[in-house]
């Protein structure tokens, strides 16, 4: 059997009536997932590459790279089928609730990319599916609420709270404690009771298996560095797992880059933090299923979260990158929102390619720490090396309406001229 | 045996209700849980708010949040205990990080942690605690601070709960057992599900009383689930969307929490009679 915790971190912290469906979906990830019983990783696997068009490629960045003077390499999880790294978990947990014999998918989202992959997964499964997600996220957000419309979903806003993705989950978990025996509930990222933070790096895994075999077919060896950004953490832990033994050799240095919005500090009066950065900043505690490091207020209270990035704006972190960081393992880092929208225009002006805001905020950490105003912090004895692994997470379509309304804010340098928009 | 106890297993039938505390304000909590004692309550059940609520429907999730923007912080939660005049045992309702936070110390074991804690509501008048949040698997460390300082620890069964988890919590439940009457989060509804039938037969031979509880909101809820077999019966929305209304033509917000618990614990005797009346047909 394969043990709720990481360390201190993780568990099953819920209440009685989940704990039956949790445990039959251990029971399902031990033999599924773990086993492959009947086949399943194969079909998954070849679901993903049909599907989801992978492998997805390890891109030379010719231009960052001399910007750089190091070797930068991009995994392109911007290139799946629905434009983010989300499609890998959703497919698995869809396709595993199919083995499971269940009728119904429900899910939460923030930035709406993991309500999107779900929708795609449930519509290409033939799963009916229900996604909640924050009133004030479906504003920030609406192509991938239409995205997720196209596909079939209902989106159901949750308007408690600021309306952001940890009311939809409280809110999910609610619809799951009184649809548990036909429902799954698909949690997108490495959060939550187990088994789902193991299973869902499993499910992402995939992203630093490819990764690392690429980056030796091109490089010829290991990388020094490999650069995610980290909101729950799925797409890091997805590009990190198979390098936790070379970081644990030494050899490779796993940046974990959190958002920093407007600052790295709480408002207990408030009740608000104005960044997303936990495993920066963030004190163990207890929250949605599982014990990690969460942004609280000094009575327990978990405050409201930041970023100019939705997909990152969530007040917990995966317990396993909580662990990873307490080992020494993972060295968080962070960036705020003004140089996050730099580095989404600068990877779009030099590389042709728009990031999603979570991505850029792994780009911006490149800019800040080897740019030509970079001001290196804290990482001397760690830095970045000369072959550099960044996990591009997802494109940045979904994104735009927010980038434009957050560029006029600021004076960014890499940004195009925004007066054609009060032409 | 516990007060809480002696409270619900006594010769009649109990009636457990439920406020959040704070809720609309620090204040008003004391009047409302006389109010409550007055119509008729056995053992009240105190919320203690708690920013994320996942085992609560949006009836208690909107009074957590309105005590909450009240100031009401668990030191403050405290403090109103420490001024109640009733003389009925209390129980606390909250989540687990809010007791995994309190006092100084931000390290050390779990019982460490959670002493601090129990130590507190004991002293302030705190009988027991329900933590839906912690599972039974996890409970160790809080069972054995409750044990240190006198306070029982309730747990929760769910109609899904397995035979193995039930004799976990058979071993660790003090004070009464929480019997959840359908799937789901608190919330007031129409009828009493047929779970309840089931779920107090399997917990038949267990030696802690046993209060059924979820949507339970009218005299007919109680009067079934106390025929059923039940020694108590919780009710949590049903208050909490009196407190919400605010005093109205029909009375005061404490008049109507006193009627409407006068009117379910009627409901609990009419179905103590009910039963005592099967169990001599069924003896004939």
């Amino acid at each position: 059997m394969s043990t709720t915790k990481f360390g201190e971190y993780g568990g099953q912290y819920v209440p009685e009536v989940l704990m039956p469906a949790i445990e039959e979906l251990t029971d399902a990830y031990e033999r599924y997932v773990l086993e492959n019983e009947d086949g399943f990783m194969d079909e998954f696997r070849e679901r993903l590459a049909d599907f989801g068009g992978r492998p997805t490629p390890l891109q030379r960045a010719d231009q960052l790279s001399e910007r750089y003077d190091a070797d930068v390499y991009l995994k392109r999880e911007d290139l799946l089928h629905g434009g983010a790294h989300k499609l890998n978990n959703a497919l698995g947990q869809v396709l595993l609730a199919k083995y499971m014999g269940k009728e119904r998918i429900v899910a939460e989202t923030g930035a709406g990319q993991h309500g999107t992959a779900t929708a795609m997964a449930a519509a290409h499964l033939d799963m009916p599916c229900e996604i909640y997600m924050g009133r004030r996220d479906i504003n920030r957000q609406r192509p991938n609420v239409f995205r997720m419309r196209l596909n079939g979903a209902e989106v159901v806003p949750v308007t408690v709270g600021r309306g952001t993705l940890k009311e939809a989950i409280n809110e999910t978990m609610r619809e799951w404690a009184t649809s548990v025996e036909d429902t799954h509930y698909v949690i997108g990222s490495i959060v939550g009771p187990h088994p789902f933070p193991r299973m869902v790096r499993d499910f992402q895994a995939v992203i630093g298996e490819e990764a690392r075999e690429q980056i030796q077919d091109k490089a010829g060896r290991l990388p020094d560095s490999v650069v995610a950004c980290a909101g729950g953490g799925s797409n890091t832990m997805g590009a990190f797992h198979e390098f936790v033994p070379d970081a644990e050799d030494g050899d490779t240095t796993l940046f974990a880059v959190e958002a920093g919005g407007e600052g790295l500090f709480v408002d207990e009066d408030e009740g608000v933090a104005p960044h997303s950065a936990s495993l920066s900043s963030g004190d163990e505690g207890v929250l949605h299923g599982a014990r990690t490091k969460l942004l609280q207020d000094a009575d327990g209270q978990i405050v409201e979260s930041h970023s100019v990035s939705s997909g990152l704006d969530y007040a917990g972190v995966g317990p396993e990158l909580s662990y990873l960081v307490d080992e020494g393992h993972v060295t968080p880092v962070s960036v705020d929102d003004d140089a996050a929208l730099e580095g989404f225009h600068r990877l779009s002006q030099v590389e042709g390619i728009i990031p999603a805001l979570e991505s850029a905020h792994a780009v911006a950490f490149l800019e800040q720490q080897l740019g030509p105003d970079g001001v290196p912090a804290g990482t001397a004895e760690r830095d970045l090396g000369d072959v550099i692994v960044l996990n591009l997470s997802g494109r940045g379509d979904k994104d735009l309406e927010s980038a434009i309304e957050e560029t006029e804010k600021r004076d960014i340098d890499a940004a195009p001229d925004m007066g054609v928009f009060h032409e | 045996m516990s007060d809480i106890e002696k409270a619900i297993a006594g010769d009649e039938p109990s009636l457990v209700p439920y406020v959040t505390a704070g809720d609309p304000e620090p204040e008003a909590t004391a009047e409302y849980v006389e109010a409550l004692a007055a119509g008729g309550a056995d053992v009240i059940e105190l919320g203690m708010p708690f920013s994320e609520p996942i085992a609560d429907g949006p009836t208690i999730q909107n009074a957590i949040q309105r005590a909450l923007a009240a100031g009401t912080t668990p030191e403050r939660f405290f403090e109103i205990v420490e001024t109640l005049d009733v003389d009925v045992p209390l129980v606390c309702m909250t989540y687990y990080n809010l007791l995994y936070q309190y006092g100084d110390r931000k390290e050390g074991s779990d019982y460490e942690r959670l002493r601090p804690f129990v130590r507190r509501a004991a002293e302030a008048g705190i009988s027991g605690l329900i933590i839906p949040d912690l599972p039974v698997d996890e409970s160790d460390p809080l069972r054995e601070a409750c044990d240190e300082f006198g306070v029982d620890l309730i747990f929760v069964v769910a109609p899904t709960t397995t035979d193995e988890r039930l004799e976990a919590m058979r071993e660790r439940v003090s004070g009464f057992v929480y019997v959840q009457a359908r799937l789901g989060t608190t919330g007031a509804q129409a009828d009493v599900s047929d779970a309840t039938h089931e779920s107090l037969a399997r917990l038949a031979e267990w030696s802690v009383p046993k209060a059924v509880g979820f949507g339970v909101s009218e005299r007919e809820h109680a009067e079934e689930i106390v025929a059923t077999g039940a020694d108590g019966v919780v009710a949590g929305s049903v208050f909490v969307d009196i407190v919400a209304e605010g005093d109205a033509d029909e009375g005061t917000v404490a008049e109507r929490l006193e009627a409407k618990a006068a009117e379910l614990k009627a409901g609990a005797l009419d179905g103590a009679d009910e039963r005592s009346g099967k169990v001599t047909d069924g003896a004939r």
